[in-house]
């Protein structure tokens, strides 16, 4: 009879509760979208390996460290592999088709990402052509491209018209591994700049350093640092994800922003549901007095108004999760490749309906409170 | 009506009353002013006794009701009803005891709106250990002692204000109560329907023996009753016999 009363009850004001509804799937879905976009954010730390140093130029990213330091860093106890890596920044026919693309020492790089699930006859392919390079699933698939393919890149760090052999797609581990990028041999890079700069040859972007154990990721990187301090070209040692947030960090207020702004949305619904349940309890007051008289107590009054907050949120609040799947599918074909991963996490979905019952319980508190306080003589006398 | 006034001594000669009342007294406090509601009520109310509590408006005659029924409490006195002292319950006890021995029939009927005739006569069962089938039993049983069976799946808007109070009147037997209290029940009905109603609560007290305590302030509805206490400022001026066919 309780579950009964609490469904009933929904839709007794049915453009009020439908209103109410209405605000809880935008909410929700507002709530998601904004989180997705936060995570979105995240998405290239979240990939990091807690097994991946990162090594580069102490001053800035801008600034480049001499190839020679690979034996020196490889040298370091507890260092297992390394790869130079350069951004290289080139367009595909115009800017608005951006995806990164590296230079990187191959295969050295491929055995420090085993997330990347490259088919070996691919890799013998890349390694027999030194224009080639290797492209991840879901570029390939946005772009059409297949093995044999040619990349065009017009350079812009590196000048100059650069055209690739796509020699092997890699696929994802899992679904926190981004597959929208390129790499191809540093070796190639480093072989027309001679020619072109010489000035500017033999220099890395980064290291990607492996270790053998994560757990001593602070002491190798000091112990790499201090490999290099007082020289020409003194390194900062992180690890992958530190590095990974440092470039998150640049947009840190902005990420906060939308962070904050998404937890606004589930208090302004707060104070819809809020409303709405105000107004249900206040129309009630002679209902519950009337139960009161009748032998129920309190306890099944605070039940009735808390059963259907709940069960008033949670419509609204399941409908718009459900929904947050098309919508955020539609936004991330809108926004193209800007993000390289950008999906419902099942930790926001957690969040959306954590967000749905804390509007839920928290919406009836005052009204549940009042109802269950409130003298039946005076309830029975209440005029809605 | 007869002129022959009943003492509460008098009432109580036969057998021990249901209610028993001495020197009830009720009284709320607005900001600093302490209102007197009811003063000094002593009054005994036999077992399968019909009575109508009357008087005029703010005369105090719900307020009595309201805690004979316990649904507000003294603030001195003594109020016993089947040997219990109720001011003395505290609050859930008042609440059980309420849902096994008090039927209520309030003006408004008071009725669910979105549950079923049906329904809201089995609503007090809720609090019991019947089983469902039993309750509905029970309920349809209610429904057919008011008249209503061909009325059982329709909802209080969908039922006249007779109907909708024969429905509460359902609601208020089917729990056997020690007592019916009705607050003005015939006060939101028409003519024909309020005669309808008094004959039901009339058949009542008559064929199945229940005391019924009934605040009206229309002289009609007190024939149905068999006797009638007088209340004025929160006095009581009396009880008298109302004699049969009056």
């Amino acid at each position: 009879m309780l579950f009964k009363l609490i469904l009933k009850n929904i839709f007794r004001a049915r453009l009020r509760s439908l209103l109410t509804i209405v605000g809880l799937v935008i909410a929700v879905i507002a709530f998601g979208l904004l989180r997705t976009v936060v995570d979105a954010w995240y998405a290239g730390s979240d990939m990091a390996s807690a097994n991946r140093l990162v090594t580069r130029n102490s001053i800035s990213l801008t600034f480049t460290l001499p190839t020679y330091y690979t034996e020196r860093i490889r040298a370091v106890d507890g260092v297992t592999q390394i790869s130079a890596s350069n951004w290289f920044a080139g367009i595909y026919l115009e800017p608005k088709n951006f995806f990164p693309q590296f230079a990187v020492t191959i295969p050295v790089f491929f055995d420090l990402y085993p997330e990347f699930l490259l088919p070996p006859e691919q890799m013998q392919a890349m390694l027999r052509d030194r224009t080639g390079c290797i492209i991840g699933r879901a570029l390939a698939d946005s772009y059409g491209w297949k093995i044999g393919d040619k990349i065009p890149l017009q350079g812009t760090i590196y000048p100059g018209t650069w055209e690739f052999t796509v020699r092997g797609i890699f696929d994802a581990r899992d679904d926190t591994t981004v597959t929208r990028q390129m790499y191809f041999h540093w070796d190639y890079l480093n072989e027309r700049v001679k020619q072109s700069f010489p000035r500017a040859a033999d220099r890395a972007g980064v290291f990607v350093v492996g270790i053998k154990d994560g757990q001593r990721a602070a002491e190798l990187s000091a112990a790499i640092d201090n490999e290099f301090k007082n020289s020409i070209a003194e390194t900062l040692t992180e690890t992958e994800k530190a590095f990974q947030l440092g470039f998150v960090a640049q947009s840190e207020a902005i990420v906060g922003a939308i962070r904050i702004v998404s937890f606004v949305v589930i208090i302004i619904i707060l104070a819809v549901v809020a409303n709405t349940m105000a107004m249900t309890v206040r129309e009630r007051i002679s209902e519950y007095a009337t139960l009161k008289a009748l032998g129920f107590g309190p306890g099944f009054v605070v039940a009735l108004i808390f059963g259907e907050s709940l069960c008033l949120t949670l419509l609204g609040g399941l409908l718009g999760i459900a929904l947050s799947f098309p919508v955020i599918a539609t936004f991330k074909s809108l926004i193209g490749t800007i993000f390289p991963v950008f999906r419902l996490s099942q930790e926001t979905l957690w969040w959306q309906l954590g967000a749905v019952i804390f509007v839920g319980v928290l919406a009836a508190i005052l009204p549940a409170i009042r109802s269950a306080r409130i003298r039946i003589v005076d309830g029975l006398r209440h005029v809605a | 009506m007869s002129d022959s006034a009943v003492s509460p001594a008098e009432a109580a000669t036969t057998a021990p009353p249901l209610v028993r009342i001495r020197n009830l007294s009720k009284h709320y406090t607005r900001g600093d002013q302490d209102v007197p509601v009811l003063t000094d009520i002593s009054l005994d109310i036999p077992a399968g006794d019909f009575l109508a509590l009357m008087g005029p408006s703010g005369s105090g005659k719900s307020t009595l009701l309201n805690l004979i029924a316990g649904i507000d409490k003294p603030s001195g006195g003594e109020l016993t009803v089947g040997g219990l002292n109720i001011a003395e319950l505290t609050e859930a006890e008042l609440a059980d005891w309420r849902a096994a021995n008090v039927g209520f029939v309030f003006q408004f009927y008071n009725l669910m709106p979105v549950l079923t005739a049906l329904e809201n006569v089995e609503l007090p069962l809720m609090l019991t250990d019947l089983p469902r089938s039993e309750r509905r039993e029970r309920a349809l049983l209610a429904l057919s002692l008011v008249g209503l069976s061909d009325r059982v799946d329709h909802y209080p808007n969908e039922l006249s204000g007779g109907q909708q109070q024969r429905v509460a009147i359902a609601r208020a037997l089917i729990t056997d109560p020690t007592l019916i209290v009705a607050d003005e029940p015939t006060g939101d009905l028409d003519k024909r329907s309020a005669a309808d109603v008094l004959a039901l609560l009339q058949q009542l007290n008559r064929e199945m023996g229940k005391t019924i305590i009934m605040v009206t302030h229309d002289p009609g509805a007190v024939k149905a009753a068999t006797h009638v206490t007088h209340l004025e400022k929160g006095e009581l001026l009396g009880t008298e016999l109302v004699a049969a066919g009056d």
